[in-house]
């Protein structure tokens, strides 16, 4: 199967001990050590009123995404964006199941509307103006391969730079623990077809496999990039798959 | 600016809806004006209004080995997946292409939720009974997990969900996946079930009516919430009379999370985008099947930009009055409708409507129309302004 080659030119990330990219690649080159605790995302990027009530999956995608079309020095307005998402909102989830099982007609509007998988990209593209094509997308354990094909494949079909953002939040409650939604993690990248743009190379494969040989996760993908060698990884892809990530600095 | 794209065959399809099992039972119903809306039955405490339930759902039994998986929409996904002998066309594609180069493309909104809601009820402790103790089944991609099983491809595997847009957009994902050489045919499925999250919070947001929904008439009042299954595969390649996928095109509104652009910039986008991949002029189209939810906001817009891009001559229809709203089955069940119309050569009428949007009167067909149909379109506008425009081509004669 053929191979596509896209090129990182912006990288966003946030994790509860590290709240942005240049201070997570420092700690992953294993140079930083300096953790810098945030309680949530400060996802300035969304109007003040929608950032006190958006629910944690908004803030951390949000977040992420103003980051890398920062980096990439791309206008976030133009560029398609595909969101993807192991679990979704769990902890709004959790509320929505254990209203309906106690008293269905006391549902939020509000809560509902901030279950639907779509509600992070939707309040991305609401706050950058993006009329472009946007995407919500879930894949179980192999949610960023199938991100990554899908945001690759939209670069090269319409020639155009992709914002791709991968998150999950950490929730309470019986979902959560039966899901394993016990740790936050955001990143984005901005992804560009062009093979002279700048940035690391990922040359994407997707391959069939007869063992669960994909060990690799989103931390080994951001590890690799704050690394100035060539790495390769194998990322779950859903069962008998797995895709091959090559990163050339 | 999006660039013509070669057609794809769409070699099999079908659809499960309130109206039945298959496409006959599709057509058959469009072509009798009878409805699959009925009185809300669905539920413990069931809200006054209509819904498009389908039926036997409850008494499909799955194969021991799916049964860890078991909900209703995955009851929903295999009654569906085995119309018109959809699952022995996919795993031929499967045979003739080799299994990893079959892309499985699935859109759901609920994906098995209407599970998750089952287990809430149950808790032990805090925790799931074992009977719906298997992690998969209660997250975003369930559908996709399920069919993977039922199916065996080895391509790329999804689950998009972006609301009512859902299944609408995994055609435009399968022709990427085609077009680039990542695959030789794709395996696309979308399923939505009735469950207590989308009957109740549809309701929480004052979107449902209490009546059968009346699209685009005068005194429409909201949704009628359905439950589908839909289905097509995919390839290069396929017999003359296959039908060909010939455009899509993709936007967000970047408005409003539950209702549209004022203008419908972001429909407007998606049907330009759509026009320009298939090459053609809007007045090539000869019948649009809309989004038509029968909310008040979306159907005022989406006249206004029916009018404003077609001529008066398009034929353009929402079938809601049949299968209620399907949310994120609606985009292929559409689709499939909008197959059936081309290969039957009927305009599907706009059913339980009296009196229409007058702007748009001249080109919403009221009653069914029998005419040779050459390209049709199918809008899918969903919440989050996440919208997706289809363009399909009748087979050859």
């Amino acid at each position: 199967m053929r191979t596509l080659d896209v090129r990182v030119s912006g990288i966003g990330a946030w994790s509860p001990a590290q709240a942005d990219w240049p201070r997570l690649r420092e700690w992953l080159r294993g140079q930083g050590g300096e953790s810098v605790p945030a309680a949530r995302p400060a996802a300035a990027v969304l109007p003040q009123a929608e950032r006190r009530r958006a629910p944690a999956t908004v803030l951390l995608a949000c977040e992420v995404a103003a980051q890398a079309c920062a980096a990439a020095d791309r206008d976030a307005a133009s560029l398609p964006c595909v969101f993807a998402s192991s679990f979704g909102e769990v902890a709004i989830s959790d509320e929505m199941c254990a209203t309906l099982a106690r008293a269905p007609r006391e549902l939020s509007p509000t809560r509902f509307h901030n279950s639907v998988h779509n509600a992070p990209v939707g309040y991305w593209t609401q706050a950058v103006h993006c009329h472009a094509s946007s995407n919500a997308l879930s894949a179980w354990h192999g949610t960023l391969a199938a991100g990554l094909l899908e945001a690759a494949a939209l670069a090269h079909a319409d020639a155009t730079p992709v914002l791709l953002v991968v998150y999950d939040a950490a929730a309470n409650g019986p979902l959560a623990n039966l899901l394993g939604a016990d740790a936050s993690l955001a990143f984005a990248l901005v992804l560009e077809p062009a093979a002279d743009a700048r940035g690391a190379c990922l040359r994407l494969h997707h391959a069939g496999s007869d063992d669960d040989a994909a060990t690799h996760s989103g931390i080994d993908l951001l590890r690799a990039l704050a690394q100035p060698r060539r790495a390769h990884l194998q990322l779950a892809a859903g069962d008998g798959r797995v895709l091959e990530v090559e990163v050339v600095p | 600016m999006p660039i013509r794209i070669p057609p794809l065959a769409i070699t099999a399809f079908t659809a499960t809806t309130a109206l039945g099992h298959g496409r006959a039972a599709q057509l058959d119903a469009l072509r009798a004006r009878r409805s699959g809306l009925r009185v809300n039955d669905f539920s413990v405490e069931p809200l006054p209004c209509a819904i498009g339930r389908v039926n036997d759902v409850e008494a499909v039994e799955l194969p021991t080995a799916l049964r860890e998986l078991d909900s209703r929409n995955h009851r929903l996904a295999w009654l569906g997946a085995h119309g018109d002998g959809f699952v022995d066309a996919a795993r031929a594609a499967i045979q003739r292409h080799g299994a990893g180069r079959v892309a499985l493309l699935v859109a759901t909104s609920t994906a098995s939720i209407g599970a998750t809601e089952s287990a809430y009820t149950m808790l032990e402790e805090d925790r799931f009974p074992a009977a719906l103790a298997q992690p998969q089944l209660h997250a975003p991609h369930s559908l996709g997990v399920f069919l993977d099983r039922v199916f065996g491809a080895r391509g790329p595997c999804m689950t998009v969900s972006t609301a009512c847009s859902s299944s609408a957009k995994i055609f435009a994902q399968a022709e990427r996946l085609i077009r680039l050489g990542l695959a030789d045919a794709a395996i696309l499925a979308g399923v939505d079930s009735l469950c207590g999250s989308v009957l109740f919070g549809f309701n929480a947001l004052e979107l449902v009516s209490p009546q059968p929904c009346r699209p685009f008439d005068l005194a429409r009042n909201g949704i009628s919430i359905g439950e589908a299954a839909g289905f097509a595969l995919l390839e290069r390649e396929g017999a003359p009379g296959a039908p060909r996928l010939i455009g899509h095109g993709e936007s967000s509104d970047a408005h409003h999370m539950s209702t549209p652009h004022p203008q419908g910039l972001g429909a407007r986008l998606a049907i330009a985008a759509a026009l320009e991949r298939a090459a053609i002029e809007a007045n090539a189209v000869d019948y649009i099947n809309l989004h038509g939810t029968a909310t008040p906001k979306n159907d005022e817009v989406e006249a206004a930009v029916l009018a404003d891009l077609f001529p008066p001559g398009t034929r353009a229809s929402s079938t809601k009055g049949w299968t209620g709203h399907t949310l994120g089955a609606a985009g292929i069940v559409e689709a499939v409708f909008s197959l059936l119309a081309l290969e039957a050569g009927l305009v599907p009428g706009t059913l339980n409507t009296g009196t229409p949007e007058p702007i748009c009167a001249a080109q919403l067909a009221l009653a069914n129309e029998d005419r040779a149909l050459r390209i049709a379109l199918s809008h899918s506008f969903g919440f989050g302004g996440n919208n997706c425009v289809l363009a399909f081509a009748r087979g050859a004669a």
